[in-house]
């Protein structure tokens, strides 16, 4: 099992992926937006996307859960 | 004079354009989202005004909060700082119409500068250089392909509404025109609202020199000198310097003269920036566009100059005459402006967070011009700029020196800064040489 965690402060700008897709290493799952910059946030690992713990829209702080891929 | 002046922005400008203004005796009205209520410019003002929510489109770009906060606060004029509404032709407008006096160039000026196609090809009729490209908005990927194939890789996608080098890309071959040229259209319609694209030529080894420009009442346009900002990331801004190390005094005089002729063109009133690329292998020089605004920068060209130039934009704006004399301007010494901004320096990722420690540099030729103190959080809503670090000399190396030893000063605790890339930047060969162009800071990196 894999925790993707927010490395900053940020706004969700577009959730790309959906819970229960099979994502590759690498692919981009969630679009953050901080100070007019957009910063994909990517798959660390190949697995199935078992949860997805961010909306658009949501603000995120530094270490929070975006996603979980087992 | 203006009595008193609403201004229509946050930050480090804001504060700065509220000293001038008191300076002045004009009475200053600051607006603030609620990410803001905290920042110094609130404190400093005369008068503050909540206007909403953090997210810009809530707040600073919101024209009826912005025009309601000037009515309950009675102000006289407003003033738009950079970014935000400072390039909004319908905003200038509304301004003049709810009987405000608005501190920029007329509407119809912005309009005009507002579309890149459409400056470049006012730009090119009136004998400016420009780099060969597209003269109407590319519809699609196909029209793209053909268009690039004219102009003859690498190309520069842009988008004809934009600026801040947001969603603009190069490319070197069709691939990558194809996969880039959505994304462009993407983020056009996304930040500027408008999905217009155009291709220009790229230049591999070039300088961005830009003319600092002021239109006065009787219709002259001075044009003030020039200024080197050539030290970028993610075709952003971080350093700037003038005079540029890379401009003869002959290109000097050219440059000069065509940008005042691009004023002119526009009939141009108040303070304005015209940027141009010069290729630093044949020192041709080619317009890129006009900021009809005050610019990030201004500060090194005040400090060579000693003309207060947002002073020069109220009293233009009071259809006034300006402080100096046109025919004695002269620069003097070198200027240097660092931006600090709240990002690692390896990467430039952002870094929000609270500030807890913020101590200043001081000393001779040494100036800062801050948004934050201790305590303020920084928050994702904005752009990074904590503040400018400007230092001037009376040589390039004494204002290098002095603002390695400013740098050094300069203490930040909380949010990671760009500090420590200045000071890598100020001891590298290429900076210090004075030989870099845009892509000094990739050098740097890789």
């Amino acid at each position: 099992m894999t925790e993707v965690r927010a490395e900053m402060v940020a706004n969700v700008w577009q959730v790309v992926a959906s819970e229960g897709d099979q994502v590759a290493d690498g692919d981009t799952l969630v679009i953050l937006e901080s100070m007019k910059m957009e910063i994909p946030v990517l798959a660390e690992s190949d697995g199935k996307l078992t949860k997805l713990a961010v909306a658009e829209g949501d603000v995120v702080q530094e270490g929070d859960l975006i996603a979980v891929i087992e | 004079m203006i009595e008193s002046v609403l201004v229509a922005n946050r930050g480090e400008i804001a504060r700065r354009v509220i000293r001038t203004a008191r300076r002045m005796g004009i009475r200053s009205v600051a607006v603030y989202s609620e990410a803001d209520a905290a920042l110094p410019y609130v404190s400093e003002a005369d008068e503050a005004v909540p206007i909403g929510p953090a997210p810009p489109a809530s707040s600073y770009l919101d024209v009826r909060a912005v025009l309601g906060a000037a009515r309950a606060a009675g102000a006289a004029a407003i003033h738009p700082g950079y970014g935000f509404l400072s390039e909004s032709a319908e905003f200038a407008a509304a301004v003049n119409e709810a009987g405000l006096t608005w501190i920029g160039p007329p509407p119809a000026a912005i309009e005009q500068m507002g579309d890149k196609i459409n400056a470049r090809n006012l730009m090119e009729r009136a004998g400016v250089p420009v780099a060969s490209g597209t003269r109407e908005p590319v519809a699609d990927v196909t029209a793209a392909a053909a268009e690039a194939a004219r102009i003859g890789y690498p190309v520069m996608i842009k988008a004809a509404a934009g600026g801040g080098g947001i969603g603009m890309s190069a490319v070197g071959n069709e691939t990558e025109l194809r996969a880039g040229f959505e994304t462009a259209r993407t983020r056009a319609e996304r930040f500027f609202g408008n999905p217009s694209i155009l291709l220009e030529r790229y230049v591999e080894q070039a300088r961005h020199v830009e003319v600092q420009i002021l239109g006065l009442d009787d219709g002259r346009v001075l044009a003030l000198g020039e200024r080197d900002c050539s030290v970028q990331r993610r075709h952003q801004k971080i350093a700037e310097e003038t005079p540029s190390p890379g401009v003869s005094p002959e290109l000097r005089a050219q440059m000069l003269a065509a940008a005042a002729r691009a004023g002119e063109t526009v009939a141009y009133r108040g303070a304005g920036t015209v940027e141009f690329l010069v290729d630093a292998a044949t020192s041709d020089f080619m317009f890129l566009e006009m900021n009809t605004r005050i610019q990030v920068e201004h500060p090194i060209t005040e400090m060579v100059t000693g003309i207060d130039l947002v002073e020069q934009q109220f009293l233009i704006a009071a259809g006034e005459d300006v402080s100096f004399r046109p025919a004695s301007v002269r620069a003097e010494g070198h200027a240097v402006e660092l931006r600090v901004y709240a990002e690692d320096p390896r990467r430039f990722l952002p870094s929000p967070g609270l500030i807890t420690e913020w101590t200043e540099p001081s000393g001779p030729g040494v100036r800062v011009d801050a948004g934050y103190e201790a305590g303020n959080l920084v928050t994702p809503f904005y752009d990074p700029l904590l503040a400018k670090l400007c230092v001037h000399g009376a040589s390039r190396d004494e204002a290098l020196q002095r603002a390695r030893a400013a740098v050094a000063g300069f203490r930040v605790s909380g949010p990671k800064t760009n500090l420590p890339f200045h000071a890598e930047l100020l001891d590298s060969d290429e900076f210090t040489s004075g030989c870099y162009d845009t892509s000094v800071v990739a050098r740097l990196r890789s």
